[in-house]
């Protein structure tokens, strides 16, 4: 059987909708700020390119991706392409677009199931709740999920897992508190091939990516899903905080040096943060934003679609 | 990585030097320079530019000094300028008069509120107290579990309460009660993570004060996160009046201008930084260093703080003035060597000078305070005449100088070439740079009368 990891994003007839909500925030914050530095200008000066600066990096985008977009339009303006204030609008949602599809990509294919996914992250950026829902959605479309404990590190970290694999229905393979994670997802892997199922949904502790040893923790615990599956993990999520700051740019660096990410999932836009950290990641590291999360329960989480993002970020 | 903001600056004012005077116009990039600095650690864009217009002020019309660099003296008051909102000092925690006193531990979700929990009542008992934990998160899977394992791993007391209970108001009064029947003086309250923006929640937090009266409430902030801290941070205030910010996570490699924010945003102080996963890992929190943090830099200002006191700065014009002429005398070399001296230990003057960017260009420079204490004897050997003119230094007076100094003849023979050759290359830069290599002696380039490196 052949089959794509994540589904497809078109199954879903309310996606647009839930999206809509689920980024209200975001675009209320992006877009209003956007409107103010709009309002009541019809040229296009350097106070008003300034306020636009000013409105990119509150998103968190960063200096460099803000300044990159400004700096092209400034160019259209030099070249009287532009004169309009009016016009900056859909040439920045243009960029924005632009970068973020530049990073896109579909997900891995798998051969033969268990598909592996690996998830990874700071502390605390929500990999565990991510894998909770994860676990849903996947049971949710009839598939066999088994989530794997590797996080024996943080206090109850296994317990937290265990009760979202009870809420997904899904089977939950752990060790004790403290033992070696490679030797948990060694079982994990087994057991899913032998039990015939579709996913197999790693947590792994949260590291900082400053620390070598952790980092190469994670290396050996890839290395170890390899001697299961040969071709493990299929799909390796960066679970990121959407109130991270220009931290986040290395933290998709280096997690991605050590163990190859594939994706990223970013949480917690249902405050007022921005997540404009990825658009940043996107464009340095063309790494493609799989999910959204939207809240604590276990439907909160979207397949993160750029046009609809951006769609949604600019809509009234 | 990204050049830390001091050697952007020295690139900035790589041609002030001799101008007089910091202006709008040569500070013109600078400020720039520092603006990008300070976006990059996520300090929040109003801030930077309530903190640009600050500086700006401070800096227009000052002198270039001349004991520092235009760059040092820019980063000085930049510096300045940002313990002016993190406060100068650390603080203390306060405690209620009627035991116990009550530590409300809020924030957002994931952002170690009840790891910080744990860590601070290991802190207490060993600081005397004796603390009670209670965790009235109810909602996230095995929240309450987690801190009962910490609990466990500290050796500290924990009010479990009712497996099933579902009223955060219900374990804290539980808690409460346990404290006081059993002697406990500090009681810590962990709450679930909210949003900000979740009225519910944050009524609950609200209803949470008034019921258990904390003397401190907590704010526990991540310190990776970006704009957005300025938000959050103000609301959590609004509703509850914090007292203090706990910022985690600060083991990484964050430059943690969230700080700034926070405190810029609530006027609260930060009282404790995170710096690990352990429970030992909680500092109090140092205004100086996440100044130095924010900026990218080591502990820069401590050397400029230094070196500023330690060369008299008349002196040092009237030595530029002889460099000039080439006046430079044997007398001059001992002085300047003096002050070098009495920077402290080089090894730990250079310890202070930033990890990023500035040591790997340091590393080969290596200065030798053994080396400095012989030249200094070897001097202090000759007579005034052969200081201010070495020319009359023959082979006898070598001789009679090694002897009195201990030293060799060869060391002084040493000496005396590397002072000439000084002479030279001083002849050459006569701008005042001391040169990089000084024989065997390396100093740091320009130091201590040049552009310090950094
Ligand atoms: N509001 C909101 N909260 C979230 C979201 N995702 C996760 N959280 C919360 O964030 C907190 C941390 O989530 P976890 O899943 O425990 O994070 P983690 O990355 O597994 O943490 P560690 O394993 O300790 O590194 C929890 O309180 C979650 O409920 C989201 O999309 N929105
Ligand atoms: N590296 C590092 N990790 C920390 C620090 N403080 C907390 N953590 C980690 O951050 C993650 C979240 O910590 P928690 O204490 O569970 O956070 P919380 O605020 O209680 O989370 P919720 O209750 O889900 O909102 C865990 O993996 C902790 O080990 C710190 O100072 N440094
Ligand atoms: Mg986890
Ligand atoms: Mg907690």
């Amino acid at each position: 059987m052949i089959q794509t990891l994540f589904g497809s994003v078109e199954q879903e007839p309310s996606l647009l909708e839930k999206l809509k909500s689920g980024v209200q925030k975001t675009r209320a914050g992006l877009v209003n700020a956007l409107e103010d530095a709009l309002q009541g200008k019809k040229q296009i000066d350097a106070d008003l390119l300034e306020e636009l600066e000013f409105t990119l990096i509150s998103s968190d985008m960063g200096v460099r991706t803000t300044e990159e977009i400004l700096q092209r339009i400034h160019q259209r303006v030099e070249r009287h392409q532009l004169n309009d204030a009016a016009e900056l609008k859909g040439l920045i949602r243009e960029q924005l677009l632009e970068i973020l599809q530049a990073s896109e990509r579909a997900p891995a294919r798998v051969a033969e199931p268990p598909a592996v996914v690996l998830v990874v992250g700071v502390n605390g950026s929500g990999k565990t709740t991510t894998i909770g829902k994860l676990a849903n959605r996947f049971k949710n479309e009839q598939r066999t999920v088994l989530l794997c404990a590797a996080d024996t590190f943080r206090a109850a970290a296994i317990e937290q897992l265990e009760i979202w694999g009870k809420r997904a229905g899904a089977r939950v393979v752990r060790q004790t508190s403290g033992s070696d994670p490679s030797a948990v997802i060694f079982d994990a892997l087994q057991a899913a091939r032998a039990d015939k199922v579709d996913y197999v949904i790693v947590d792994t502790a949260g590291r900082l990516q400053t620390k070598e040893n952790l980092m190469a923790e994670l290396q050996k615990m890839s290395r170890t899903a390899k001697k299961v599956i040969a071709d493990a993990p299929h799909e390796v999520l960066l679970v990121l905080d959407a109130t991270t700051g220009q931290n986040g740019l290395e933290q998709a660096r280096k997690f991605t040096e050590s163990s190859g990410v594939t994706g990223i999932v970013l949480t917690k836009l249902d405050g007022t943060a921005k997540g404009g950290i990825v658009v940043a990641i996107a464009r340095e590291l063309n790494l493609p934003i799989r999910y959204i999360g939207v809240g604590e329960k276990a439907d909160d989480l979207l397949p993160f679609d750029a046009e609809a993002f951006i769609e949604s970020l600019f809509e009234k | 990585m990204f050049d830390n903001l001091s050697e952007k600056l020295q690139r900035v004012f790589r041609n002030l030097r001799g101008e007089g005077k910091l202006s709008a116009e040569n500070m013109e990039a600078a400020l720039r320079e520092i603006r990008l600095a300070l976006l990059e650690a996520d300090v929040n864009f109003r801030v930077v530019k309530q903190l640009i217009e600050n500086i700006k002020q401070k800096a227009m019309g000052e002198e270039v000094l001349a004991a520092l660099s235009p760059s040092q003296q820019v980063i000085k008051i930049v510096h300045e300028e940002l313990i002016k909102i993190l406060g100068s000092h650390e603080s203390k925690l306060r405690f209620a008069n009627e035991p116990p006193s009550v530590f409300l531990i809020v924030g957002l979700q994931g952002s170690g509120k009840t790891t910080s929990t744990g860590k601070l009542a290991r802190w207490l008992s060993k600081n005397g107290h004796r603390p009670l934990v209670v965790s009235v998160d109810v909602y996230r899977p095995a929240a309450r579990e987690q801190l009962k394992v910490i609990a466990r791993d500290i050796g500290q007391p924990i009010f479990e309460g009712e497996p099933g209970e579902a009223q955060p108001l219900e374990l804290a009064k539980g808690a409460r009660r346990e404290s006081a029947q059993s002697g406990r003086d500090v009681l810590l309250v962990d709450t679930a993570g909210r949003l900000h923006i979740d009225d519910q929640l944050m009524t609950e937090l609200q209803q949470l004060k008034e019921q258990l009266n904390p003397v401190e409430i907590l704010f526990v902030a991540d310190a990776m996160t970006g704009q957005d801290a300025v938000k959050s941070a103000d609301e959590f205030h609004k509703r509850l009046g914090i007292t203090g910010v706990i910022l985690t996570k600060m083991d990484g490699d964050a430059r943690g201008g969230a700080a700034l924010s926070i405190r810029n945003v609530t006027g609260q102080p930060l009282k404790f930084v995170g710096v690990g996963e352990k429970f030992d890992a909680l500092e109090p929190f140092h205004p100086d260093r996440a100044a130095n943090r924010i900026l990218g830099m080591g502990d820069i200002l401590s050397f400029i703080e230094k070196a500023e006191e330690a060369i008299d700065k008349k002196k040092a014009v009237e030595m530029q003035r002889k460099l000039i002429e080439n006046e430079f005398t044997l007398e001059d070399f001992r002085d300047q060597l003096r002050q070098i001296r009495k920077l402290g230990p080089l090894g730990s003057l250079l310890d202070m000078m930033p990890k990023v960017g500035m040591l790997k260009d340091l590393k080969d420079v290596k200065i030798e305070e053994k080396e400095i204490n012989r030249v200094v004897a070897i001097i202090d050997s000759m007579t005034p005449r052969e200081r201010d003119n070495h020319m009359i230094i023959n082979g006898s007076r070598r001789r009679r100088i090694a002897k009195g100094s201990g030293t060799s003849v060869q060391d002084v023979n040493q000496l005396l070439k590397q002072y000439a050759q000084a002479k030279k290359m001083m002849k050459t830069f006569s701008g005042g740079i001391l040169g990089k290599k000084f024989g065997k002696m390396k100093l740091p380039a320009g130091f201590p009368f040049g552009e310090m490196r950094g």
